[in-house]
Order: structure tokens, then C-alpha cells, then sequence
């Protein structure tokens, strides 16, 4: 009898113990997912690399159209950019020497240009005969899908349609022909 | 702690301090006192009863309602401290980082302000700190509220009818002496008829009423709990949305944060008054203030595009209906409210030149350079053209003989244009800003005049979205509920035994609201004829007021 009693006391204690340590961890891990929220809230929707590339299509300047998920299997370098921004001009003739390098290994480059005029994008482009597909994202709705804030950047679309990697500000030649590297298909 | 054993036989767990069973005081201190502690029916709050492992301390340390009007003072003090410098929100620096922000902070309020920054209260809301203080408290509202229930509810199911002599003499409301043969019936009749619930065991009868009162500030936290959970649930992505989009007239955008959707600006509006006719009452502010706005107003169409259409081939999306956005008559759609916040008027949109002969000054025809979408060549006839060899929305300068623009916005467009006119075969090359024109290749005929400029207004949107909002408000119903039923209903019960010499001894308790209770007992005493009763702590109160005088006098005469 007296074991009896002994073992249900202990066993009670086990349980309160349980039910508390359940209660607290709760709570404290609802504060820690609130504070880890709260830090990271400005950047929260920003895509990080790892992700899967948000699939869109655009139509470029000669009216082709480019889907991003037409493209697996190969790997997409998608520069953002616009004729105001300074950097973004200079690292635009590196991008279509190492472009004509790398379409035949499998590397695309689509330019996608944020909302501005038929008339500047193709002045612009026929100024540096540039070769790659050139895009007006009109509506700024890829810019708003990509959650692109500072031009320009270029993110990095490996064969799986995952982002290898996302690079903000401009790319020496040296640089680009590297990112190239890292998404070319094997 | 042991168990504590009364002399009833009951045994109670430790920490109880009248006896679950019968109401004898079971500690020292108690038996002196000469009014019974009624707080939780004198149970063992649970966490005072064990103090072993860590997780019990910590778990003591919550349920402590010192503790829990600690983390309150200090919520307080810290949003108090918190409205002292203005929020980071609200700071005006011209770009929006975290290091533009610490150094406003250091420049405009000294070492305060870096201090003031260096410990969050910038962003009060969003400091870890305030959060775990906020968190903490939600933790002591559960512990507590757990910890007192508990043992409440329990007490409060098993209360038995006869209580100890020692309890019921103990309560503020007491009464004892002869009484009728028929007094108990016809007590527990008319209590019957006031609505209590009234319970018969041997010699003893136990009246109750309103025991739901007891659950208010349970209730009452459980609301709190639901509203922090609301808060919490703010900050996660996707349940609180709050964006800015500035749309010029003519331009379909994406909306931020709402994908799928998109919104075009038909036009945009600003009326003021004008201060005649039915407006005359305003011509008094008018002539103050020189104009005094009626409305803001943007017409929009709000569009969707179809299900697993992607972004960027906005040739598919279509019309879900057209809007007019005014100040506090916001669009919605699908949880959004997209709100009229700022404005910006008479962007250039489109600018007419004359091509002009400079000697003769005469004109050859006109054309208009749209701005968002310039044509690479306008013909006026007669073998006259002008081509536009760049254009420069934003020009701000040269640089290596390229004119440069620095915005993508027409805020001071730069023409690099060829003409042709039946004299001009070959055309000249000229470059026109506003109110200056330069000709880089040498002296021409002609020139480019400018005649008028089209201009189009620009609308500052703000989407929001509050998924939070039927929690919040769910948590702050029941909480009001919680209010009501603790603070307008009271827990009334009456204990009253026949003893062995035919007296009655009757005891009575409420959680509040005495005089109510003693109304209730002045009707059943008369109807029951039962002994007359005192209020203890008032004869506590008049007694002690009485020694005071004495004391007084005593005072004077010596």
C-alpha cells in the first residue's frame, strides 16, 4: 500500500514536472519565433540563395518571350538594371563578352530593365550592340516578385531553378565570368 | 512541505491555510486572526507548495503576482521612455538605413540619443528586450492564472455544507442565537425565491449564488493571452502588411506585398474649396490660408491576373473593378486596403516643340515628345523630320561628351535630336534641356522651340493588410467579458446550521458588493425570523476608530 502511494506521488511529480517544462519551453519558444520575426522582418520576403527562383515571363525587345522555367537545366544570369544607374552601365559590356563566351555552354543572360521606355532600352542597347535578350519589366511585377531594391543586381539561377547566388552593386568582368562558372550546367 | 492534516481528518496539501473540508484555520498566524483570509478559499496556490527542481523555481518565480506587476511597472516605465525621442518611424533622414538612423540619433540628441538608440528604445516595439518583457508577461499571466484556477475550481466543486464553528465565526457577516422551529425551511425557501442554489446536508445548509464571477480575471487573461498571441502574430510574414506605391496617372504597377495584383491610375484628383456659394462658410480659412483641400482622389482599376499566370506578362491580367480611392475610402480587395496617402503634382508628361527657323522665326509644324514612351522619329512632312537620337529624363550633365540622367523620372528631360528640313538635308544635331539648347556640331538654322508641356500628377497609395485584427478583436471581447462578469456579478454564499441547543449560527461571504449581500440577508432574516447579524469588520473598524479618540484624548489631557 505505502509503495503503492509512494509511486503514484512520484508519478505525479513526473507529470507536473512534464506539464510544466511543456508550458514554459512553449512560451519561451513563441517569444524566441516572435524576436527571430521581428529582426528579420525588413528582410523577411527578400530571397535568399537556396531558394527556387519565382518563375516569370517577360518579353524581350524582339519579342521573344522568356520563361524562367523554360531555361532548366541551364543556368540564368538575371541582371537588373536601368540606363540611370551609373554601375549598372559599366558592367554591361563585360556581361556580353562573357556572354557570347558562355551561350554555347549553356548560360543565359536576360536583362531585365525596370519600367523604363521602348525608345531608351533600345537606344541604349544599340549604343553598346549589346546581344543578349533585353526585357521591360513594365509593371515592376518580376522587380516586386524578386523584391529587387538597389540597382544594379544581378541574381544567379543554377540548372535546378534554385538562386545560387544574389549580387547587389557592379561586377568587375573577372567577376562575372566566376558567377558564370558557378551556374554553368556540368 | 507536508501535507497538513486537520483535526476534522481531512488532509490537505501543504501550504492550505483553512481546511479544504471543514474551514478550521490550519495555520498559526490564521487562528490569531479574527476575520478568515477568503482570497482562493484559503487553498495552497500551487506554486507556494513545491520549490524542488529548476523548472518549479522558475515556474514559482512566474506565478508570483509581484512578479507579474513588475514586468507590468516596468512595460510601463520602458513605452513611457519609449516616447521621449521620437520613434525610428518617424525619423526624417534622407536615406533609410540602419546606419543613417543611429547616426541621426547621435547627431540630433548627443550622447542621449547614441544611448537612447544603443538600447532600443528607437524601435521600442521591435527590441528584443520589450519583447521578452512582453513575453514574460504573457508566461506570468498563464503560470499565475494556472497555479490559482487550479486549486479554485476545486475548492469551490467540493466546498462542503457544514463548515467549523472557527470558520463561520471567522467571516465578516456572522450571526448566532435563538431562532423558530421553521426558521431553516423557510430560510432556504426565500433564499430559493432570490435565486441562490441552495444545498442540505444534516443540521447544515450552504446558499450560493453567482459562482461564475469567481472565473472573471481567469476569463479575463485568457482574452490578454488571445490579443498577445494577436500581436505576436503580426510580426509574422504575411499577416501584417503595410506598403507604400506611388503610381503616376497612365502607369499599371504591381502591388507590393499582394501578388497577383495590380493597379492603374486612371487620374488624380485634388479639389480645394472655392470659398463661393455653398462653400462660402470655408472663405474665412480660405482667405487665412490661401486654399483649404476638399478632396484627394485617385481612380484606379484594380486588376488580377489569372491563376498560375506569372509574373511579368501583364498582357493576361484582367479587370476586377474600377475604384475611386479617397481619403478614409479605401479600395479593398481580399483583405487589402490600399488607402490615399500623398500626392505629387504636375510631373512632365509630354513637352511640344516648333521647329523654327532661327533667323525667320518661322515655324515648320510641331511635335509632342511623349515622355514615357518618346518615338525614335516624328515626321512633320514635307521632307521635315526630327529624330531622337537620345533622350535623358533626368539629365544631370556630361561625362565624357555622354549626357548622363540621374533619375528615370522626367524631372528635367534632355533631348539629343537630329532635324531635317528641305534646307537642312542632312540634318543638325542639337541638344535641348529646358531653357537651354546646345548645338555640339556647330551653328544651325534651325532650332527646336518649346511651346508647352503636358504634365500628370502622381498618387501615394498605402496597402494594408491586418490578418490580426479578428484576433485582436476576439481577445479584447473576451477580456471585456472577463471585466464584466468579475466585476458586476458577485460570488454571495450563506452558511447557516441548526446547533445541538436549537440556536442558529449563520455565516455569510461575497467576493464583493457586501451591501448587496446584506440586503439579501435582510430579507431572508425577516422572513425566516433569524438572529440579528454583525458585520465583524465593521465592529473591527469602529473599535479601533474608538481607541484612536481615546488614544486622542488620552493625548490631549496629558
Amino acid at each position: 500500500m505505502a509503495e503503492d502511494k509512494k509511486a503514484k506521488k512520484t508519478n505525479r511529480k513526473r507529470n507536473r514536472a512534464i506539464m510544466r517544462l511543456a508550458i514554459l519551453s512553449l512560451l519561451v519558444l513563441a517569444i524566441g519565433y516572435t524576436i527571430y520575426n521581428s529582426v528579420t522582418a525588413d528582410d523577411v520576403e527578400v530571397l535568399k540563395v537556396g531558394d527556387k527562383a519565382p518563375d516569370f515571363a517577360l518579353e524581350d525587345m524582339e519579342g521573344n518571350r522568356h520563361k524562367l522555367s523554360d531555361y532548366k537545366g541551364e543556368g540564368v544570369f538575371l541582371n537588373f538594371w536601368g540606363t540611370w544607374c551609373e554601375p549598372c552601365v559599366k558592367e554591361m559590356p563585360a556581361m556580353d563578352r562573357q556572354y557570347k563566351e558562355y551561350e554555347e555552354q549553356g548560360v543565359h543572360i536576360l536583362a531585365v530593365n525596370i519600367a523604363q521606355s521602348d525608345f531608351e532600352v533600345q537606344s541604349f542597347a544599340d549604343r553598346f550592340d549589346l546581344s543578349f535578350p533585353i526585357a521591360i519589366d513594365r509593371s515592376k511585377s518580376v522587380m516586386t516578385a524578386y523584391n529587387i531594391r538597389p540597382l544594379p543586381t544581378t541574381v544567379l539561377v543554377n540548372p535546378e531553378g534554385d538562386i545560387q547566388r544574389i549580387v547587389t552593386g557592379e561586377m568587375s568582368e573577372q567577376d562575372i565570368k566566376g558567377f558564370m562558372e558557378e551556374i554553368k550546367p556540368q | 512541505m507536508e501535507k497538513m492534516q486537520c483535526k476534522c481528518g481531512h488532509v490537505n496539501p501543504p501550504g492550505t491555510i483553512l481546511c479544504e473540508s471543514c474551514g478550521r484555520s490550519l495555520t498559526e498566524e490564521e487562528q490569531n486572526k479574527k476575520l478568515a483570509d477568503m482570497r482562493y478559499e484559503g487553498t495552497a496556490r500551487r506554486s507556494q507548495t513545491y520549490n524542488k527542481s529548476i523548472i518549479d523555481k522558475i515556474w514559482n518565480f512566474f506565478s508570483s503576482v509581484k512578479v507579474g506587476v513588475s514586468i507590468i511597472v516596468l512595460l510601463l516605465i520602458a513605452a513611457a521612455i519609449g516616447t521621449i525621442l521620437p520613434q525610428a518611424q518617424y525619423v526624417n533622414v534622407p536615406v533609410r538605413n540602419d546606419a543613417t538612423i543611429k547616426a541621426y540619433y547621435a547627431d540630433v540628441y548627443g550622447e542621449i540619443g547614441k544611448i537612447y538608440h544603443f538600447l532600443g528604445f528607437h524601435d521600442l516595439y521591435s527590441s528584443a528586450w520589450f519583447i521578452i518583457l512582453v513575453g514574460m508577461l504573457a508566461i506570468s499571466l498563464i503560470v499565475a492564472s494556472l497555479d490559482r484556477f487550479v486549486p479554485l475550481y476545486r475548492s469551490l466543486k467540493n466546498q462542503r455544507v457544514l463548515r467549523h464553528p472557527s470558520f463561520m465565526n471567522k467571516q465578516r457577516i456572522y450571526a448566532e442565537g435563538p431562532a423558530p422551529e421553521d426558521s431553516m425551511q423557510k430560510a432556504e425557501e426565500k433564499l430559493k425565491a432570490l435565486k441562490y442554489k441552495v444545498t442540505l446536508d444534516k443540521n447544515g445548509l450552504l446558499a450560493e449564488k453567482g459562482r461564475f464571477s469567481r472565473w472573471g480575471p481567469y476569463v479575463n487573461h485568457i482574452g490578454l493571452i488571445i490579443f498577445l498571441f494577436g500581436v505576436m502574430l503580426r510580426m509574422m510574414p504575411g499577416f501584417y502588411v503595410d506598403e507604400t506605391l506611388w503610381i503616376r496617372e497612365g502607369e499599371t504597377r504591381a502591388i507590393p506585398d499582394a501578388p497577383g495584383y495590380f493597379l492603374e491610375n486612371k487620374n488624380f484628383t485634388m479639389e480645394t474649396y472655392t470659398g463661393e456659394g455653398e462653400d462660402a462658410k470655408f472663405e474665412e480659412a480660405i482667405d487665412r490660408v490661401g486654399s483649404v483641400a476638399k478632396n484627394y482622389q485617385t481612380d484606379i482599376v484594380l486588376y488580377q491576373t489569372p491563376e498560375e499566370s506569372l509574373p511579368g506578362a501583364t498582357d493576361e491580367i484582367e479587370e476586377v473593378k474600377e475604384h475611386a480611392i479617397r481619403v478614409n475610402q479605401p479600395l479593398k480587395f481580399d483583405g487589402y486596403a490600399v488607402y490615399q496617402m500623398d500626392f505629387r503634382q504636375n510631373e512632365l508628361r509630354a513637352m511640344t516643340f516648333d521647329l523654327t527657323n532661327k533667323e525667320t522665326e518661322e515655324s515648320l509644324g510641331s511635335l509632342t515628345i511623349d515622355l514615357v514612351n518618346p518615338e525614335k522619329s516624328y515626321d512633320l512632312g514635307n521632307d521635315t523630320r526630327v529624330d531622337l537620337l537620345g533622350y535623358y529624363p533626368d539629365f544631370s550633365g556630361f561625362e565624357n561628351g555622354e549626357p548622363q540622367t540621374e533619375t528615370p523620372i522626367p524631372n528635367n528631360p534632355g533631348f539629343l535630336v537630329r532635324m531635317f528640313t528641305p534646307e537642312t538635308p542632312d540634318g543638325e544635331v542639337s541638344f535641348i534641356v529646358i531653357q537651354n539648347t546646345i548645338e555640339p556640331l556647330g551653328e544651325n538654322q534651325y532650332k527646336l522651340t518649346f511651346q508647352n508641356a503636358e504634365t500628370r500628377d502622381v498618387s501615394g497609395l498605402t496597402i494594408r493588410k491586418d490578418s490580426t485584427l479578428p484576433i485582436l478583436g476576439l481577445g479584447g471581447l473576451i477580456f471585456m467579458i472577463g471585466v464584466a462578469q468579475g466585476m458586476y456579478f458577485n460570488h454571495r454564499r450563506f452558511w447557516i446550521q441548526r446547533q445541538e441547543d436549537g440556536g442558529l449560527v449563520l455565516a455569510g461571504h461575497t467576493n464583493k458588493n457586501w451591501y448587496g449581500l446584506k440586503k439579501d440577508l435582510d430579507q431572508v432574516s425577516e422572513f425566516a425570523s433569524l438572529p440579528p447579524y454583525i458585520d465583524q469588520q465593521e465592529e473591527i473598524e469602529k473599535q479601533e476608530k474608538l481607541k484612536k479618540e481615546q488614544k486622542l484624548e488620552g493625548d490631549e489631557l496629558s
